[in-house]
């Protein structure tokens, strides 16, 4: 089914077009508000941004395919995103990516078959003076080690957690 | 205690509301330089020494003076792309003292002639672009934002854009791609963005902390700007200590504090009283540096005279249990990861680096590896279109000149020189 915004996104679209000159400035704002509101950026969320900004669908997959934060395929309701690069690594962030492969059974890339935890090392958060960080979803959790990984995960199994 | 320019919020926790930096003095910085021409500004900007606190140190008023005259759309563009490793100053700016960044934006795009201004912000930092997009709102309401200015008649309309991840963004011109709409690919200069920038007009990026020490030199005056720090270095820097420190963190302090200091007074020295084996200065791409230099002074002139560089300020400590082959084997494994692809030296050269230092850390290095990522540095560099190619030998070149026994013990013994190390692969 194709995919389409309704009313209420097409008016929220339209206040984030008044910031730009033109509609392809329009490409990176339009795709964060594409996958917030349908999950992930599927090749349907892409023809869609395409056709509401009347740009073709080769522009809107070629920006999509270039950002790391844009996801191609479903991931987990919890997107676990562990930072691996030097501050992070140096305070043992090796040991929170090995912690989640044991609690959650899968490696970076994989998302558990409920559908609840997908794990992604990422570069550099700008977290380095409270590393070892994950972000999950869009919150920032820092100073961890694997007892509060441990902890973590617990919290937003139980959905005690709002990020 | 040291002078305060750019933390407001360890004066006042509170600043983040407007009425809270008001008290402190803020928007008067813009009050004055509306009485100002915009070629004053640029002018006292210029005596102030200010330079790039993004990492290349380049004089902020002279930047501002290569803006043409005269009509046209311009545009002022503020790099909060914030990125490279190690790096963590300007999300506090933000986050912490945010009005300090907008009153700047609005100053210098007066001083430019900009009548629209972008501060391009990482999209991990969505919750921090939140902080700011509510000062932004707080200075439309009073005035300090939209149409006629406090009576003044100039006109500045300020929007937030976010990135959505790839470090080459924080690259000029690959930032102005990616705010266009575009996959961020830096541009061939010239031309130069105060020629042709974003949307194809003249325009300014400068880093969040550049722009926000600007309502302070214009309020106070250059003169006082000048008092801080050692001559062509004024100002105060935020440096980010990461890494084996006991106290980690951001700490504003005169530029030319010495980086023992840093390190042993500010950030409350190495973890478990070990002994400091490397120090990256200035963010990733600033070549390391050894316990020899710890007296040094934290400045842009100091730190290229020992062949390293400011950069961002961002100081990365690695105690006596790092294995600096696989500290800078994921390095490489990043830059790897960021070259946008378009320069064939980059493209090709970052992996094939990465791929020889994993084999030298995994133990199945082999005779002449290390001179063969000499010698792959050497056709990078100077030889792509932006420096990330550059900053990836800076790195990786770095490490090899002041470590090269560690990475010829790996090869010769398959094993690495340090025990205990926390595992970073």
């Amino acid at each position: 089914m194709a995919l389409r915004f309704d009313e209420n996104d097409m008016k929220a679209l339209e206040k984030i077009r008044e910031r730009y000159p033109n509609n392809t400035a329009c490409t990176l704002p339009f795709l964060h508000y594409a996958q917030d509101r349908f999950g992930y950026v599927s090749d349907d969320v892409i023809k869609l941004v395409a056709e509401t900004l009347n740009l073709p669908v080769a522009h809107v997959l070629n920006v999509a395919t270039f950002y790391t934060m844009f996801n191609k395929k479903p991931v987990g309701k919890y997107h676990l995103q562990v930072c691996t690069n030097i501050s992070c690594s140096l305070l043992g962030a090796r040991r929170l990516v090995d912690k989640l492969e044991e609690i959650l059974g899968i490696k970076p890339g994989e998302t558990t078959d409920d559908g609840m935890f997908t794990i992604t090392e990422v570069e550099c958060l700008g977290s380095c003076g409270t590393a070892p960080v994950i972000q999950v979803n869009e919150t920032y959790f820092e100073n961890l080690d694997e007892k509060k990984v441990e902890d973590l995960i617990e919290s937003l199994r139980k959905g005690e957690l709002d990020v | 205690m040291s002078e305060i320019v750019l933390f407001k919020h360890l004066i006042d926790p509170e600043v983040r509301n407007i009425e809270n930096y008001i008290k402190l003095g803020g928007y008067e910085g813009l009050k004055k330089a509306l009485s100002m021409n915009p070629d004053e500004i640029i002018e006292e900007v210029k005596r102030s020494n200010l330079r790039g606190r993004g990492g290349a140190g380049f004089p902020t008023g002279l930047k501002w003076s290569f803006m043409p005259k005269g009509e046209g759309q311009k545009y002022f563009v503020c790099n909060a792309d914030e990125g490279e490793p190690g790096t963590f100053k300007d999300r506090y700016i933000m986050s912490e003292n945010p009005h300090q960044l907008v009153e700047g934006m609005v100053i210098g795009g007066y001083a430019i002639g900009a009548s629209v201004g972008y501060i391009y912000i990482r999209g991990e930092f969505e919750f921090v672009a939140k902080t700011v997009q509510k000062a932004i709102d707080e200075a439309y309401n009073q005035g300090f934002l939209g149409k006629n200015i406090l009576d003044s008649g100039f006109d500045f309309d300020l929007y937030i854009h976010l990135g959505a991840g790839a470090y080459i963004c924080g690259e000029e011109t690959g930032l102005i791609n990616s705010l266009e709409g575009k996959t961020g690919k830096p541009r061939l200069k010239p031309p130069f963005p105060a020629q042709y920038g974003v949307f194809g007009k003249p325009t300014t990026v400068n880093n969040v902390e550049t722009i926000a020490c600007v309502p302070d030199i214009i309020r106070r005056g250059a003169d006082w700007f000048l008092t801080i720090g050692p001559d062509k270095n004024n100002g105060t820097k935020i440096f980010a200590v990461s890494g084996h420190v006991n106290n980690p963190g951001v700490f504003e302090l005169p530029m030319g504090t010495p980086l023992r200091e840093i390190i042993y007074e500010h950030a409350g020295g190495i973890i478990g009283g070990k002994k400091l084996k490397a120090v990256i200065p200035g963010g990733s791409s600033a070549p390391v540096l050894g316990p020899e230099h710890l007296d040094i002074p934290m400045d842009f002139d100091s730190l290229k005279k020992v062949g390293s560089m400011l950069g961002s300020g961002a100081i990365v400590v690695m105690s006596e249990d790092t294995c600096i082959v696989e500290a800078f084997t994921r390095l490489a494994r990043f830059y790897a990861h960021e070259s946008c692809g378009q320069c064939t030296p980059c493209r090709e050269g970052t992996p094939w680096m990465y791929k020889i230092m994993k084999r030298i850390e995994d133990g199945n290095g082999k005779k002449g590896d290390v001179d063969l990522l000499l010698d792959i540095c050497k056709n990078i560099m100077g030889r792509t279109i932006c420096p990330l190619g550059d900053a990836a030998v800076l790195c990786i070149k770095g490490a090899i000149e002041r470590f090269r026994d560690e990475f010829e013990y790996h090869i010769e013994h398959k094993k690495c020189m340090v025990d205990n190390k926390i595992p970073i692969f």
